[in-house]
């Protein structure tokens, strides 16, 4: 009856059906994790963000396809880039994007995070991207929203966008991710940015060394899936990849490090080391980058190495990816509502 | 106060259990003036007093009620979490009778008062024995050792600083060696805490969920310099949990070298693995933390064994605000004085333990331990029991324990056994 009124009356011209046949596509309400993605999926969402890439290199870099829609960019820990950059994606693919930043302080005032859920449910949110200092708080939250909520990192836990836009880099760069040996070299015990990407180039068919001093490294993380190296030198070997993270000042000093000096003599990437890789390795940093502390600068600003600048480019274009894709349902229920009234 | 006598109770056609005796057979138990004053086959519905109330038990388990040998309660100062009142309501519906308090609270009980305080709540809401340990440092702090004779005069059955080991050496040691004047029972956190600042245990599941972890090395470490000091000073000392396969069997060559060395568990560390902290369930987040499979495998062998000395609940109440945060910011520990009977009782229908080795463990031994009454049926001894069906199905249902708080990682947890009755000191304080 009234549902014959359907997608062909309506006036959006936005394409709701994914491209790539039957059965592709991403059908979880939010992204919360890389860890329980299939390689379907991933593929699906890295396919997505490609043509949005091409789209952010035109002129007019705006679509209308999430019009009147209000994402929320709720940072509980600081952020620059990843916030700008969720900003931007909201904002060419037409929606509303409000800035939330509410450092640990407000926290102490007396409201919850659940509190906080709750309030900013109330104002009926499209999208919430989260971020926090604590793991396992942005699921936390997403119990509590109607919305779909994008994990913009929790605590040590995961950043799925960042693994998403360093596994895009990557495949434009080398055409695949599969058969490709990654070193992910820092401190991956404190790094969310690791687990993520660990989690998406093992799901790929990626083979992942990580490359880090003991102390560095999380209890059994070999049963992540990835070889274990402590000589830097050893661990870049014939990669294709070389992905440095960034080191936190507060863990430079004391009890895992000895000293800035000690690391960046160890686990610093300069030409030395960097040479052990494959001859077009590429080098790639989440950003922000320390120069002198886990890179050398002439190795950071080498344009025909280095895929930094790149990496920023696909951060927006993953992210618009995520915002299309998590907002599908919810933008087909609204034809059919619409086109029934 | 209470001038009306209770009458006689009889509860007869039961399956009796006293771990003193190693007695497991047919009979009943006869309760008058709060005693137990004839315990056999003898006593039945044609010679109890024709004044007593008769409880038809149909072959269900009488046995000495449970002694718990580690229940915070929040009072004083998180009457919010668990009053004494509301904790000995649990413990009656739990088949419990005495519980053995921890001086967690706020302020902490490390003073003459405040024992004398908690030893002597009598009273109509206090419905089961109440038992305190006092702090073994003042405030906690694991600094000064408390005044240990006069707190044990005051009705201080232990000394331990709860959830803090005392981690300084030369603190134990002194508190060890004055205690031995007194034959005092320090009862020690065994984790070394510059170890333990993590939320979980360290391995594959923390590493996923980007969790702060401990090692099971931290328990470890604790206990066998701990072991030494005993050695050194002959104080009596008692591990509240141990729960790696490292750690007992350390424990187990103290034990054979005769040293005053005592250790107890919880049922969640043999009922439960660290998988139980899933996608950061926090009721699952306990001090310390939940541990491999290998070691809840060791766990239920120590036991078996014997080598651990008694079950406990660690009954730890906390308010939802505790609990609903991330993972790391929320508070340690589970209720569990309502769980206490049925998830042990899993030992027997696992086939691990008889059912007069679970019941051993959670009265007898305790009472051995604590030099507490109870423990036994016999007569003349208090008349503190619990009558339970030992293989009723019951599903955990935490929205249904009597306790304040319902932070307990067993809900919706399948398990056999269930508390028909319990009296304390011939008063019925709960019934099914």
């Amino acid at each position: 009856m009234a549902l014959m009124a359907s997608t062909h009356g309506s006036p959006t011209p936005a394409p709701i059906s994914p491209p790539g046949g039957e059965g592709r596509g991403f059908f979880h309400k939010h992204l919360l994790g890389i860890e329980g993605l299939n390689p379907l999926e991933i593929g699906y969402l890295l396919d997505i963000a490609d043509s949005y890439v091409e789209q952010n290199r035109r002129a007019n870099k705006k679509k209308s396809l999430l019009k009147g829609m209000t994402l929320i960019n709720l940072f509980f820990e600081t952020s620059t880039r990843t916030r700008t950059s969720f900003e931007l994606a909201g904002k060419r693919l037409g929606c509303d994007v409000i800035n939330m930043q509410t450092d640990a302080s407000s926290i102490k005032k007396g409201e919850t995070l659940l509190d906080t859920a709750i309030t900013l449910n109330a104002m009926h949110p499209d999208i919430l991207v989260v971020r926090h200092s604590e793991s396992g708080a942005v699921k936390l939250l997403s119990e509590k929203v109607d919305g779909c909520v994008i994990n913009a990192g929790d605590g040590r836990h995961e950043h799925p966008t960042q693994a998403l836009l360093d596994a895009l880099t990557i495949r434009r760069r080398k055409g695949r991710i599969e058969g490709l040996t990654v070193a992910i070299c820092g401190d991956i015990l404190h790094s969310r940015v690791a687990r993520s990407n660990i989690h998406l180039l093992t799901t790929m068919g990626a083979r992942v060394r990580v490359v880090a001093p003991p102390t560095l490294l999380p209890a059994a993380v070999e049963r992540l899936g990835v070889e274990v190296f402590h000589d830097m030198r050893r661990g870049l070997e014939n990669c294709d990849i070389v992905m440095m993270l960034r080191l936190q000042q507060e863990r430079m000093r004391g009890s895992y490090l000895p000293s800035v000096r000690e690391f960046f003599h160890f686990y610093g990437l300069d030409h030395a080391k960097l040479s052990a890789a494959k001859p077009d390795a590429l080098i790639m940093h989440p950003g922000p980058m320390n120069r002198g502390v886990e890179i050398d600068t002439v190795v950071a600003d080498d344009i025909h190495r280095s895929a930094i600048q790149e990496q920023v480019e696909m951060g927006v274009a993953v992210r618009m990816a995520c915002l299309d894709v998590l907002t599908r349902k919810a933008r087909e229920t609204e034809l059919k509502n619409g086109g029934a009234a | 106060m209470s001038s009306v006598p209770a009458r006689p109770l009889a509860l007869i056609n039961a399956r009796l259990i006293d771990p003193t005796l190693g007695y497991d057979g047919p009979g009943g138990v006869l309760i008058a003036d709060g005693r137990m004053v004839a315990v056999g086959p003898q006593v039945t519905a044609a010679t109890a007093p024709a004044t007593a109330r008769i409880v038809e038990c149909a072959g269900k388990v009488v046995a000495p009620g449970l002694i718990d040998s580690r229940v915070f309660i929040g009072e004083p100062g998180f009457e919010h979490k668990e009053t004494l009142a509301s904790a000995s309501q649990a413990a009656a519906a739990g088949g419990v009778t005495t519980i053995v308090t921890m001086p967690n609270t706020k302020p902490a009980v490390d003073s003459v008062s405040l024992v004398e305080y908690i030893a002597r709540r009598r009273g109509d809401d206090i419905l089961v024995n109440v038992a305190p340990m006092a702090a073994a440092t003042k405030n906690l702090d694991g600094q000064e050792m408390t005044e240990i004779g006069l707190l044990s005069a005051a009705g201080a059955v232990a000394f331990t600083d709860g959830h803090n080991a005392v981690a300084n050496a030369n603190v134990l040691w002194k508190i060890l060696r004055y205690g031995r004047m007194f034959d005092a029972l320090v009862v020690q956190h065994a984790e070394e805490p510059s170890l333990s600042k993590g939320v979980m245990n360290a391995g594959e599941l923390a590493t996923r969920l980007g969790l702060s972890s401990n090692s099971p090395y931290a328990e470890l470490l604790q206990i066998e310099r701990d072991i030494r000091v005993v050695e050194a000073t002959g104080g009596r000392l008692h591990f509240a949990q141990v729960t790696t396969a490292k750690a007992l069997d350390v424990i187990r060559a103290a034990k054979a070298a005769g040293l005053p060395i005592t250790c107890g568990v919880t049922p969640p560390y043999f009922a439960l693995n660290e998988l139980a902290v899933g996608d950061y369930r926090t009721f699952a987040k306990l001090s310390p933390p939940l541990r491999a499979e290998q070691d809840r495998l060791a766990v239920v062998a120590a036991l078996q064994e014997g080598l651990i000395d008694v079950i406990a609940s660690g009954h730890d109440p906390q308010d939802p605000e505790s609990k609903r945060l991330p993972f790391a910011q929320a508070e340690f520990g589970a209720v569990g004085l309502e769980t206490l009977l049925p998830v042990s009782l899993e030992l027997y229908h696992n086939g691990h333990l008889s059912l007069l080795q679970v019941i051993d463990l959670l009265t007898r031994r305790p009472a051995h331990l604590f030099r507490l009454p109870g423990g036994r049926l016999a007569v003349d001894a208090p008349a503190d029991l619990v009558v339970f069906d030992v293989d009723v199905a019951v599903r955990i249902d935490a929205d249904k324990l009597k306790s304040k708080s319902k932070n307990t990682p067993f809900d919706g947890h399948p398990t056999q056994g269930q508390v028909m009755m319990t009296v304390v000191g011939g008063r019925v304080v709960y019934e099914a």
